[in-house]
């Protein structure tokens, strides 16, 4: 009895294991043979942390449906990889008009949509309007609200196809950040015969001109996409891209550790030690678009007081913030934007870790036996700050030294938004990433004298008019290097004027597979392998 | 019998009212507004005022809390905020992941559980008896999610001899049919002689099984034990064994039947308390499943989803019981009696 209650104990564990152990290696990627290109063929698998929502770029928000959207549809404009600067895409080149208030758009000839109908003005018109025209067949797919959010039913007025392949933007106001707004992903061009044919399914079927066509999708589970032979922008190497959702970072980094996936998203930062030291996998990292600081509130004394703002810069020291909290995961901010953003103003020297310093300038503003302040930390972690009130803490030790107490207040996340946007803290800590890859995507969002009306996005509540100015005029100009001249002014009245302290930048990394060849960051955080190739 | 099962369904109804006023109010009086933290840092009044609007905020409580009992009356759980799809589409969805793994995971347990409860108390106070009650122990305070983590490194990565997530070899291109992977692959194998799926849905299952099996395993093996302990010390036992009939038929035909009755009703509760512990098992095993959406949509404060989410489990739950119970009641005729 005993000798059979035992052995059945032990098929019942071993059973599974010994029936299947010989099939338990995954397939290896399929190679196409194709000697003349060794780029070509190979299945992608990257691992990322959450479903799409949704796959109609329009209707969604959220970047996992914008790194599933990014690989089917195309933008008429586009990032150059890396950078935050636009370079032609469906359209070949554009015109500005003098009074900065028409832009007009070449298209690509002989571009087709995955399902065969060409490309032309009219699918533009189509994927715009749908958008922001309420008369429209389909405006009812909606909310459209990144069309919101980049607040584009104020700017434009019209999209009109002049002919087959011109399109003209008509808006109502100048607006340079305008185009940048069209390399976003709600501003993709999808198929309109595939809108009229799917209904409120298309998000669940797209159809656009993009490198990848659009294959299948296991909810919570994995989406298939599979090469687009007839990309334009093409060759495009991969057999085949498949976006698997694994939620855990741990499990994430096993599943590369295994092979099971070729990169993986979101790393825990305690991890990226090993990856360095593994010898298959390389780690790609890029400071993200995106900015956590310290809103000094310059409506509330002591703040109001120049010298104390900068007292404060003096007084923290930052990079003990980038070690106890970011670790790899963080860069110490200067400036207001982030470095991979064009006009970033790298001669701006960042204030010094110096008491002393601080000491005086406090002293200078009558405040040399301290003061006493409060100094808002949010309860939740956000991209740009993984744990605002241990930085907190190491604020209020760093500030004690000169003879400032801090008290750390939190809120729950939504009444904490609601507190600093109208205003009610001393000093708050917030951040922001970006959208577009414009700087007015952040000077004048969080700085400009507009953004400190509650609700402000400028919770400093700055109203400094000169800055303000810049930016308005940085707006206004079409011409680029124009435009960068002004950021880069406004940021030197920043500096001086310190309304925050920047605290980080978190850096976004990607580990690899070694083979995984020219995967490039993008800095307004899309995930695009169009150009990726897998080495045999 | 049949009046049985009336009286109880009946009794079904206040218990859901109360499930359901518990879960709106829970949500409804949670600190902080929806429409914001939805928004996070973007937001304008004009977005916030539109959102708030579309989910009802605007309206009192008392209304809000009438509007939703009358959708729930006609079975209607609402739209999910994030993605617009109708919550009990979500949920159809998804369930049958989550279903399949606690199918399995009960079994692995009940089976394991009852051999060993079984074995210990046959071996009182023998080293079979201490080791096995010692590892029921280990095994019902394991945190889920670590075991889950070890399982993952030792048997994908060290091993290499099971996937570390999902339910399928993303390279296959499987589209499932049931949505009951097993079943699927057992289709497949059939129709076009091609056991890939199955295998593979299997050995998918092997480890997110033995994570969510193990707490409810070492329940059972315990529960076993004392309640076989028990009637192994009962009269008709001694007699049984006095008459000289053999120890195996004393203990399996005798002792076991009656000593099951509480390992059964364990065996339910475990059951529905897996579908809600299933959340962990299914985020560290990135298994599509209904936990692992109840999760994500805390966190995104999808507050519509997380209620359909909490009321379809809850009446699952309370479903799973009521089978227990007729279960109990066709076991043991004392209590139909009563």
């Amino acid at each position: 009895m005993k000798r059979t209650l035992a052995l059945v104990c032990m098929l019942v564990l071993i059973a599974p294991f010994a029936l299947f152990a010989g099939g338990a290696q995954e397939s290896a990627p399929v190679v196409a043979a194709n000697p003349e290109d060794s780029k070509m063929g190979g299945v992608l698998v990257f691992g990322r942390s959450g479903d799409s929502v949704g796959l109609d770029p329009g209707r969604e928000t959220d970047g996992e449906s914008f790194y599933g959207s990014t690989a089917v549809f195309d933008t008429l404009v586009e990032f150059i990889p890396g950078e935050t600067a636009v370079k032609p895409a469906l359209a070949e080149s554009w015109k500005v008009s003098d009074d900065g208030l028409t832009y007009t758009f070449n298209l690509r000839s002989g571009v087709k949509f995955h399902d065969g109908t060409p490309f032309n003005a009219e699918a533009v018109v189509f994927s715009f309007e749908r958008q922001f025209v309420e008369t429209h067949a389909y405006y009812d797919l909606g909310p459209w609200k990144y069309w919101g959010y980049m607040d584009m039913s104020n700017i434009v007025d019209s999209v009109v196809a002049v002919d087959d392949l011109t399109v003209q933007f008509n808006l109502q106001h100048v607006e340079a950040p305008f185009l940048a707004n069209l390399a976003m992903d709600f501003a993709s061009i999808v198929s309109p015969t595939a809108v009229a044919k799917y209904g409120e399914d298309f998000k669940n079927n797209p159809v656009g001109t993009g490198a990848f066509k659009f294959v299948s999708w296991n909810k919570d589970s994995e989406i298939v996409f599979e090469r687009n032979a007839d990309y334009w922008d093409g060759p495009v190497y991969l057999d085949r891209l498949i976006l698997k959702v694994i939620p855990d970072a741990t499990a994430r980094w096993l599943a590369l550790q295994k092979g099971e996936v070729d990169l993986i998203d979101f790393p825990s930062t305690e991890d990226i030690a090993d990856m360095r030291a593994a010898s298959d996998i390389q780690v790609i990292q890029q400071a993200g678009l995106n900015v956590g600081y310290l809103a000094l509130n310059t409506q509330k004394a002591p703040f109001d007081n120049k010298l104390v703002r900068q007292a404060i810069n003096y007084a923290i020291d930052k990079s003990e913030i980038i070690e106890g909290v970011y670790g790899e995961a963080g860069q110490e901010a200067k400036n207001p934007l982030p470095p991979t953003m064009w006009s970033y103003n790298d001669d701006i020297m960042a204030y010094p870790y110096d008491p002393a310093k601080a000491k005086e300038l406090l002293a200078e503003a009558g405040l040399a036996d301290g003061f006493d302040m409060e100094l808002w930390a949010m309860p939740v972690a956000r991209p740009y700050n993984p744990n605002a009130r241990k930085i907190a803490e190491i604020m209020q030790a760093q500030l004690s030294k000169v003879g400032v107490t801090a008290e750390i207040i939190s809120y729950e996340w939504g009444t904490y938004l609601g507190k600093t946007d109208q205003g009610e803290h001393q000093a708050a800590m917030l951040g922001w990433t970006g959208d577009n890859g414009d700087p007015d995507n952040f000077l004048w969002v969080l700085l400009s004298e507009p953004a400190a009306i509650p609700p402000a996005g400028n919770i400093a509540m700055w109203k400094n008019s000169e800055f303000t100015d810049l930016c308005r005029q940085a707006k206004e100009v079409a011409d680029q290097d124009a435009r960068e001249a002004l950021y880069r002014e406004a940021q030197e009245i920043f500096h001086e004027e310190a309304p925050w302290v920047p605290i980080a930048h978190s850096v976004v990394t990607v580990p690899a597979k070694t083979n995984v060849k020219d995967f490039v960051i993008y800095p307004t955080g899309k995930r695009v392998f169009k150009h990726v190739w897998l080495e045999k | 019998m049949l009046k049985h099962i009336f009286k109880r369904l009946l009794l079904l109804i206040p218990t859901l009212f109360g499930v359901i006023t518990l879960v709106f109010f829970m949500i409804a009086l949670a600190p902080g507004d929806p429409a914001r933290v939805m928004l996070g840092e973007r937001a304008n009044a004009q977005q916030l005022e539109q959102l708030r609007e579309e989910l009802g905020l605007d309206k009192p409580l008392i209304q809000q809390y009438g509007l939703y009992l009358s959708r729930i009356v006609r079975l209607d759980l609402g739209k999910s905020i994030t993605s617009g799809q109708q919550i009990k589409d979500e949920i159809s969805e998804r369930f049958p992941a989550t279903i399949e793994l606690a199918i399995w995971a009960m079994i692995f347990a009940s089976t394991i559980g009852i051999i060993v409860g079984v074995t210990s108390a046959r071996k009182r106070n023998s080293w079979i008896d201490y080791t096995a009650m010692g590892g029921s122990l280990v095994g019902v305070s394991m945190p889920v999610f670590w075991l889950g983590l070890v399982l993952i490194m030792i048997f994908s990565v060290w091993l290499d001899l099971l996937p570390t997530g999902g339910r399928m070899n993303v390279r296959y291109y499987f589209q499932p049919i049931t949505n009951f992977y097993i079943l699927d692959g057992i289709i497949l194998w059939i129709r076009e002689g091609n056991s890939q799926y199955l295998v593979s849905a299997f050995q998918h299952l092997i480890l997110p099984t033995i994570a969510l099996g193990t707490i409810p395993l070492a329940i059972i093996a315990r529960t076993t034990r004392s309640s076989m302990l028990e009637v192994l010390q009962q009269d008709y036992i001694k007699t049984a064994r006095s008459a000289g009939i053999k120890e195996r038929r004393v203990v399996f035909r005798y002792a076991l039947k009656n000593a099951l009755l509480p390992v059964i009703t364990i065996i339910g509760l475990q059951f529905g308390l897996l579908l809600s512990g299933a959340i962990l098992t299914e985020t560290v095993f990135s298994w599509p499943g209904i936990g692992k959406w109840i999760y994500v949509a805390i966190g995104a404060r999808d507050y519509p989803a997380v209620q359909g989410g909490i009321i379809f489990i809850s009446v699952f739950f309370v479903l799973i019981n009521l089978v227990v119970d007729i279960l109990y009641s066709v076991i043991n005729p004392k209590i139909r009696m009563q």
